[in-house]
């Protein structure tokens, strides 16, 4: 599948595309459940949600992610471009490597989070959870730049877990080992350009592949062969969606509303209350949203996006959460019960000026034990780092599991 | 920095002159860039054959007598070759109207048109006031400031200070076209037309577009010479205005530096640093204040770079197309308008027989075409003014329209059959004077674009309508003469109050850099 050509009339009448990896996904999709990501069909688990979890933290996991918007951004205004666009210095970003960053509107309020790949000198892709061409073309007024979205250009994989990177090697991906975190670089795939970066969503060592369309069904088929005695297997989103929340990572509709969603300004949340205070850098010169940030750094963020560090076992999921004297500090966004951390986490958006680390709190747990509901204040306290942080995220090169 | 308190003028129009004056009369140090080899941009007089001279904006209609006076412009040489033109509605068989402030007079014209005409003055009249009672004001901010709100409180008592039944005609009138209005009250064709015309001048609507009578308000809401609407000729063409407030600035102490194009607005991070001449060379300046129309002063003197999107996409979409061509025509002698006699020849002539034709004419624009039959405004200047002439010879200076920014075919190819268009169109009403053409010089809005670096060509730096004026003039957040970069305003017509040879915002941005 290519580029849609929208002045194709009918083009609107295809909602959801089957992904470039369909083929393969309908082979390992053992319950036979797809959901929609995008503009894509998705499998929220193929066969056991915690196997395929583990198979991301123990051994490796597939997980497509052609859904992924995609853009690619060239142009001699391409840099000037995207250092407007977005919150983080991009001119720092140089060839070769993959950056996160949020774009904010001109309020300040973040719109969408992503990531930037720096592919070739002056040729950029930008990756993002919503449609974003819109607000990417508004945004080019003025200056000498060519954006495209070329979703269905691309297909991708990710390749998260302890053995992806031997699997790479059994693959023949020469020299795969030497990509340090957030390194991407090109690789011959059957006489084909593959694209390799040294990026995930799951806070571990994992790769994301990117290759023509036309050559995914092979690539997927090449993995599989590569990783069979390294234990590969397909993982769903709800798998993905696990190792995410232990890996901190913040989700946009989940632990933000993209600011252009938002019908209630007030509910929209700016980089400094997500946490990402890091990726606004105020010396590069104007960016969308810099007055208003400005602003808010003097006078103080409305939220604090936190992790929590909760008693007991039961995911706190969708919780309320009070100080401990019983005052409303905010709610819980994102919440599970770790297997790797073993314990029960939490993402939670609370009103300032809570959210220091170390400060203790409750939440509010609704649970269920065989139909019968019950209710306890678990006790929890806020932390700083991240529940899942492995040294061999980062080891460059990795250890041959 | 060198030079930190130096305040720099992109661009010496009569608002830049002006702003430039005030700022120097209150011991500034003040430089003015102008990219042409004289001051006064489309308000200059230039020699467009040899011998021949003409100005761009060829009629003084709303120059401030406040400014006339606190800049002296007298003094420094402005005088009138003559005021209180009249207006003589043009009709091919010769049987012209002639249009004063108060009366008409002329054939086929009704008693009851004449009793309607006088009540129609009254009301514009009034309604103009409230218009210019705004000129001298920084627009107030939407916000809930008490000055502000104070500010908006006193705008809407004027409104209602005007009495139960004209505010309710105010508002009942106010955002509609003048085709209803006028449609409403008379019954001669022709007087409809030349009255529909002063709504449409120099803007990119036709008499039936939407707030056209808002425009008409405006065009007669100025002061010059004490009187509203009163449409007046200076000696010298209307450069002679913008001489007068160059020297007035020089006085005053302000450096005026013509030859100058300024090609880029200079940031060190989030202050101005200063500007950047076309040669390369740089001028240090810790406040920089444009004359430049918004558009091209935000988006490429400065650049969306330096702009937050949300920002720089208000400044990319301000209507600015202009819609009027400017006719030059060199004379071997005084052509003969049918019907009209010598002393009238020195008044405003003006072609719209009625207005069906006015809103044909704006039709083609719609569509990317000139007008095949166009309207126009003209003087003869050189009948009061032998500067602009050789002896015995005369300059036709006329405002023609439509004449779309974007033609379809491109200027290139389409200027000289609308020259044609136009020049027979004359004929119609002053036949044989093609032979009395010694040099012609039409301007399109492309030509003054390029000549006068306006976005689109357009005289007012922008359309002049309601969704573009007072606080929303030229983009909201933004019409307070300051931008949202520190240290850059704008001053030009782009800005509250509009254009039309005025002043006031050069005034009024010179009172807010005044206030920092």
């Amino acid at each position: 599948m290519r580029t849609v050509n929208i002045t194709n009339a009918d083009h609107h009448k295809t909602a959801v595309y089957p992904s470039p990896f369909h083929s393969r996904q309908e082979q390992h999709n053992q319950l036979k459940e797809w959901s929609r990501w995008s503009d894509y069909l998705s499998v929220p688990a193929y066969w056991c949600e915690s196997l395929e979890y583990f198979s991301g933290r123990n051994t490796c996991g597939v997980f497509d992610i052609t859904p992924m918007v995609k853009h690619l951004v060239t142009g001699p205004d391409a840099l000037p471009y995207l250092n407007r666009l977005m919150t983080r210095d991009v001119s720092k970003l140089k060839p070769g490597r993959v950056g996160y960053s949020v774009w904010c509107n001109d309020n300040g309020q973040v719109i969408d989070d992503g990531t930037i790949f720096h592919l070739r000198e002056g040729i950029y892709r930008v990756c993002s959870q919503e449609h974003q061409i819109d607000w990417f073309l508004t945004s080019a007024t003025g200056f000498d730049v060519n954006i495209v979205e070329d979703t269905h250009d691309v297909a991708g994989l990710a390749l998260q877990g302890p053995t992806s990177c031997a699997v790479l090697r059994e693959m023949g991906l020469a020299d795969v080992e030497s990509l340090t975190p957030f390194g991407l670089d090109y690789f011959d795939f059957e006489g084909v350009e593959l694209m390799v970066s040294r990026t995930g969503f799951t806070g571990d060592l994992g790769y994301e592949l990117w290759i023509d369309p036309d050559h995914a069904e092979l690539l997927w088929d090449r993995l599989f062969e590569a990783g069979s005695t390294r234990g590969i297997r397909a993982m769903g989103s709800d798998a993905l969606e696990m190792l995410r929340i232990e890996a901190g990572f913040i989700l946009a509709g989940v632990e933000f509303l993209p600011a252009m969603e938002a019908v209630r300004p007030t509910h929209t949340r700016s980089p400094f209350e997500l946490g990402l205070g890091w990726l606004v850098s105020f010396d590069k010169g104007v960016f969308n949203g810099r007055k208003a940030l400005l602003e808010e750094k003097k006078n103080g963020s409305r939220y604090h996006l936190v992790k929590l560090d909760i008693d007991g076992n039961k995911p706190a999921k969708d919780a309320f959460v009070f100080t401990r004297n019983g005052k409303y500090a905010g709610t819980v966004t994102s919440a599970m019960w770790s297997p790797s951390a073993k314990a029960s986490i939490a993402l939670a958006s609370l009103e300032a000026p809570h959210g220091e680390p170390g400060e203790e709190l409750e939440v509010e747990i609704y649970y269920q034990r065989e139909l019968r509901w019950s209710r306890v204040m678990e006790p929890c306290r806020v932390v700083r780092d991240v529940f899942w942080n492995p040294p061999r995220r980062r080891q460059t090169p990795p250890a041959d599991f | 920095m060198i030079n930190s308190d130096k305040i720099v003028i992109i661009g010496g129009g009569h608002n830049g002159l002006v702003c430039a004056a005030y700022l120097a009369k209150a011991g500034r140090n003040v430089t003015v860039l102008e990219a042409a080899d004289q001051v006064g941009g489309a308000a200059a007089t230039r020699e467009f054959a040899p011998g021949f001279r003409a100005s761009v904006a060829h009629l003084l209609y709303l120059l401030d007598k406040d400014i006339s006076k606190d800049l002296a412009l007298d003094s420094h040489g402005l005088k009138m070759a003559k005021s209180g033109l009249k207006t003589i509605a043009l009709a091919e068989s010769g049987d012209h109207i002639t249009i004063s402030t108060r009366r008409l007079s002329g054939a086929n014209l009704s008693t009851e048109d004449k009793a309607a005409y006088r009540e129609y003055r009254r009301f514009m009249r009034k309604f103009a006031g409230v218009i210019s009672g705004l000129h001298n004001k920084i627009p107030p901010r939407i916000t809930s400031e008490r000055s502000d709100m104070i500010a908006l409180g006193k705008m809407a008592l004027k409104v209602r200070m005007l009495g139960r039944n004209d505010m309710r005609e105010l508002l009942r009138i106010g955002a509609i076209n003048i085709y209803d209005v006028l449609q409403e009250n008379f019954d001669n064709p022709l007087l409809k037309g030349a009255l529909s015309l002063d709504a449409v001048l120099g803007t990119n609507s036709g008499p039936r577009s939407n707030n056209s009578v808002f425009t008409a308000l405006h065009r007669t809401s100025g002061n010059t010479r004490g009187a509203a609407g009163q449409l007046s000729l200076p000696n010298g063409g209307v450069g002679a205005v913008t001489q007068a407030m160059a020297a007035a600035a020089r006085e005053y102490g302000a450096e005026t530096h013509t030859g100058s194009p300024v090609d880029k607005i200079l940031m060190d991070g989030d202050t101005i640093r200063g500007v950047q001449l076309s040669g390369g060379e740089q001028i240090a300046a810790s406040v920089v204040i444009s004359n430049a129309d918004p558009k091209t002063t935000m988006m490429n003197l400065l650049g969306a770079q330096h702009l937050e999107a949300g920002v720089a996409r208000k400044f990319h979409n301000i209507r600015a197309s202009g819609n009027a061509a400017k006719l030059h025509l060199a004379l071997d002698k005084l052509p003969d308008f049918k019907g009209v006699s010598p002393t009238q020849l020195g008044h405003r002539l003006v072609i719209a027989s009625d207005m069906e034709y006015v809103e044909r004419a704006f039709n083609h624009s719609k569509y990317g075409e000139f007008s095949t039959h166009p309207v126009a405004e003209i003087t003869i200047p050189s009948i009061h003014d032998e500067t602009l002439a050789p002896d015995g010879k005369h300059v036709l200076s006329a405002i023609v329209q439509y004449a779309p920014r974007n033609l379809g075919t491109g200027w290139s190819e389409g200027k000289a059959a609308f020259t044609d268009a136009v020049l027979e169109t004359l004929s119609a009403y002053a036949p044989g004077i093609r032979e009395n053409v010694i040099a012609t010089e039409l301007l399109t809005p492309e030509d003054i674009e390029n000549e006068f670096r306006m976005a689109g060509g357009h005289w007012h730096h922008g359309e002049l309508s309601l969704d573009q004026f007072l606080m929303l003039r030229p983009v909201p957040g933004s019409a307070q003469y300051e931008t949202p970069v520190e240290g850059l305003y704008l001053c030009g017509a782009g800005c509250h109050p509009g254009g039309g040879v005025m002043g006031s915002a050069g005034r009024n941005a010179a009172t807010v850099v005044l206030a920092q």
